[in-house]
């Protein structure tokens, strides 16, 4: 094998690839070879840093050099400054914006500070199309300690002990989910990872299959063995096509070098894995609906009992976990579950992966510990809020989830926090929003989600929700009454309470916890007929500040239903009756007399 | 169903019963069988759709509730160049919304619908996953990044002449 002097790791995650990753990847490889380095130095598309707002992301070991905002044109002086002359290219290295110092080596930068990166352990370190890089970071020991010195009692009782639970967003210990799959009677059973990841604005799951297939096969592998299951099943979302291309090419090679297949490392155990494809539904996360779409059926969830580790795909048994929860398995096994234990808090063990995202100024994929303050979250790793304005909530959980205040803040994050504090883990998504964010808007984004995603099988869930969403809307509208308000809540809480699956009942969260957290915010929409975020279009007013209207008419001649009148050189009015609130005016305007109100 | 009516030519018919063959012709993988008519034929009719439940032995209507349940699967033909926008909390946020509403107007269609010319096509999206780069829209293959409404313009001139 050919030993490199040094390593250009260059991100080759969604978001830099967006950005031009591969130009970046291509030109540094090009540039290497004319300095004729190829020998020395080895280019490596790696899986995603999680830094995505400053990507595209280039990484230079051993100094552990970090690049920002890169572009294809910038490869040349990269190689030419810091491969051959050993000196660093400042003007890409990451500033930090409140110290205002540059930083070149990611490990003290604020946003990777206070991180533990387990289920992330190699992403951003490993090229996820070689096998032989992801077996040089420890990928398939697990299984082979597993198969030679463990009982499947054993491991099922090592995963309890870890104190594991589902990321996905329920909780349910995976070690007790895999004891009562492995007790089910039959010679049929199914290893089934959840990777429709559906709720908007998180993207966890599609950075660990993009950046270490590896650790999820091996983790499912390990489960077939724990349960007795010698099928394998990845449901995945079609529309995540470059975690579907780097999972066949991880599946393919190991089957090659036999670590899928028959008789894994000579032992009497056979496990494959397949594919099944998602085509863009929501409700899908929920493991009945998952099994039904696996089936070749619309992906409507059932009842439960029976649940799937009894009566699952196939009405055989079953094991359903998401694929964070997989990507821990590995090295719980390898490190011990007291190791495991060590992090997080009394029952929620371990980390979680969160995809930070919104008005914050580090966007990207962060893991802390269980038990870390939401504070540190926003403000140490996120970096604090957009352009310095007022943090105002926190959306934790997705659609389902609810919102969290600034007086939250010093809520640790785990399991049983977060529900008590009206919100949910989920499965990781995590928006933050600033003061110029309507909460009535926000309950009605994610309302409209729901009603699009129901699946419509049981009617609190379909009919419930329209409703619910119809009374926001005129809310928005101005139209709403005090009655609305508490009519918001009646309605929400039968839907809670009645819904068939957890869809349908958690949709109202997002408007339960904005009635709960922001109620002065309903009542200004309801009450006083104004937005005071200034975002409910019908809510807003365009006037005309008569001190700063020099009467130049450039309003009116630009407003398209004519709703502008007044005298050259005197101030203009903005008939409210027909305007519609286009915008036209203010972009016109060069007086800054337009405001909005 | 659609009210477009379509005459399959038997080529056509053909390659859809040898997708189905591909899958064993078996119910179960039928929403696999699905993914790969639409990625030939680009939409799925009901002309289509009546082929496949022929060669899997199922009713139609079964065939139906499963292409109109899943956002993926369309019964109309998509433009040339199909722009999808992204309605992920994160691009809502950072303003999407005002983004899609410049298309609507620059393109003059709603949402689910193709240009008389058939160039373009306009759909959302739930997340793809590069909140970094929100706002973000794709115009089939290719991610633009941090969009805004005053950048629509320049980003549909790349397709004038396409």
């Amino acid at each position: 094998m050919m030993k490199y002097k040094m390593h250009v790791l260059v991100c080759g995650g969604t978001g830099c690839k967006s950005s031009d990753s591969d130009m970046i990847a291509h030109n540094l490889r090009t540039a290497i070879d004319q300095k004729g380095l190829t020998e020395e130095v080895q280019v490596v598309m790696s899986g995603c840093f999680g830094f995505c707002e400053k990507g595209p992301i280039v990484k230079i070991l051993p100094d552990n050099t970090f690049y920002v905002h890169v572009t294809p044109s910038d490869t040349t002086e990269i190689v030419e400054e810091h491969l051959v002359k050993g000196r660093r290219v400042e003007r890409l290295l990451y500033k930090d914006p409140q110290r205002d110092e540059i930083i070149s080596d990611s490990k003290h930068m604020g946003f990777y500070k206070k991180q533990v990166r387990i289920a992330l352990r190699n992403c951003g370190f490993i090229d996820p199309e070689s096998i032989n890089e992801a077996i040089a970071r420890d990928a398939y020991q697990a299984l082979g300690k597993v198969l030679k010195e463990m009982t499947p009692q054993q491991v099922a009782e090592e995963i309890k002990k870890s104190g594991l639970r589902g990321r996905g967003g329920a909780g349910f210990p995976t070690g007790l989910k895999w004891e009562i799959a492995s007790k089910s009677p039959g010679p049929e059973k199914y290893v089934v990872c959840n990777a429709d990841e559906g709720d908007p604005g998180a993207f966890m799951d599609r950075s660990i299959l993009e950046g270490d297939p590896h650790s999820v096969l091996e983790a499912m592998a390990i489960c077939g063995y724990c349960i007795g299951a010698s099928n394998g099943l990845i449901y995945i979302r079609a529309e995540y096509p470059l975690a579907i291309e780097r999972l066949k090419i991880a599946i393919n090679q190991a089957r090659e070098y036999g670590l899928l297949g028959k008789n894994i490392f000579g032992t009497d155990f056979s496990f494959d894995i397949e594919l099944k494809y998602g085509a863009g539904a929501f409700v899908c996360g929920e493991e009945t609906a998952l099994i039904h779409s696996m089936e070749g059926q619309r992906g409507e969830p059932t009842f439960k009992p029976p649940f799937p580790a009894v009566a699952g795909y196939k009405m055989k048994p079953t094991n359903v976990n998401n694929v964070e929860t997989y990507a821990n398995i590995p090295v719980i096994i390898m490190n011990g579950a007291e190791w495991f234990a060590s992090y997080g808090t009394e029952k929620s063990k371990g980390t979680k992966v969160f995809a930070l995202a919104g008005k914050i100024n580090n966007v990207g994929l962060i893991e802390v510990p269980m038990g870390t303050k939401l504070k540190d979250v926003i403000y140490d790793i996120g970096g604090g809020i957009k352009g310095n304005k007022k943090f105002k909530a926190v959306q934790i959980g997705g659609p389902s989830g609810g919102f969290l205040t600034e007086k939250h803040l010093e809520t640790e994050i785990d399991y049983e926090s977060l529900t008590a504090a009206g919100s949910m883990m989920g499965s990781g998504g995590m928006i933050v929003m600033d003061d110029s964010d309507c909460m009535v808007a926000m309950a009605k984004f994610y309302l409209d989600f729901t009603v699009e995603e129901s699946c419509g099988k049981c009617s609190p869930c379909r009919i419930g929700n329209k409703r619910l969403n119809e009374i926001l809307e005129k809310i928005a509208q101005g139209k709403g009454t005090i009655e609305d308000l508490e009519l918001l809540r009646n309605l929400g809480n039968v839907i809670k309470d009645t819904s068939l699956c957890m869809l349908g009942g958690s949709s109202p969260n997002p408007v339960l916890s904005t009635l709960d957290h922001f109620y002065d915010e309903y009542l200004a929409h309801v009450k006083d007929h104004k937005c005071p975020a200034g975002q409910c279009k019908a809510l807003m007013q365009y006037i005309i500040l008569p001190e700063n209207c020099v009467g130049c008419t450039a309003c009116a001649r630009n407003c398209p239903v004519n709703a502008i009148t007044g005298e050259r050189k005197k101030p203009h009015v903005i008939d409210q009756a027909i305007c519609i609130k286009c915008g036209a005016c203010v972009e016109k305007c060069k007086f800054n007399a337009v405001v909005v109100q | 169903m659609s009210s477009i009516k379509i005459q399959l030519k038997q080529s056509q018919i053909d390659k859809i019963a040898e997708i189905c063959k591909q899958f064993n012709n078996d119910e179960g993988e039928l929403i696999n069988v699905l993914h790969k008519t639409q990625h030939t034929f680009g939409y799925l009719p009901a002309e289509v759709q009546e082929v496949i439940a022929r060669e899997l032995k199922i009713p139609v209507a079964k065939v139906y509730g499963v292409v109109t349940f899943y956002s993926f699967f369309s019964m109309l033909p998509k433009g040339k160049n199909p722009i999808s926008i992204c309605m992920g909390t994160a691009c809502y946020v950072r303003g999407a919304e005002k983004v899609l509403d410049e298309l609507k107007k620059e393109l003059n269609i709603k949402v689910g619908e193709t240009t008389p010319d058939g160039k373009f096509s306009l759909s959302c999206l739930r997340c793809v996953g590069a909140c970094g780069l929100a706002p973000v829209l794709m115009i089939g293959e290719k991610t633009y990044g941090r969009v805004s409404p005053e950048g629509i313009k320049d980003i549909l001139k790349e397709y004038e002449n396409q």
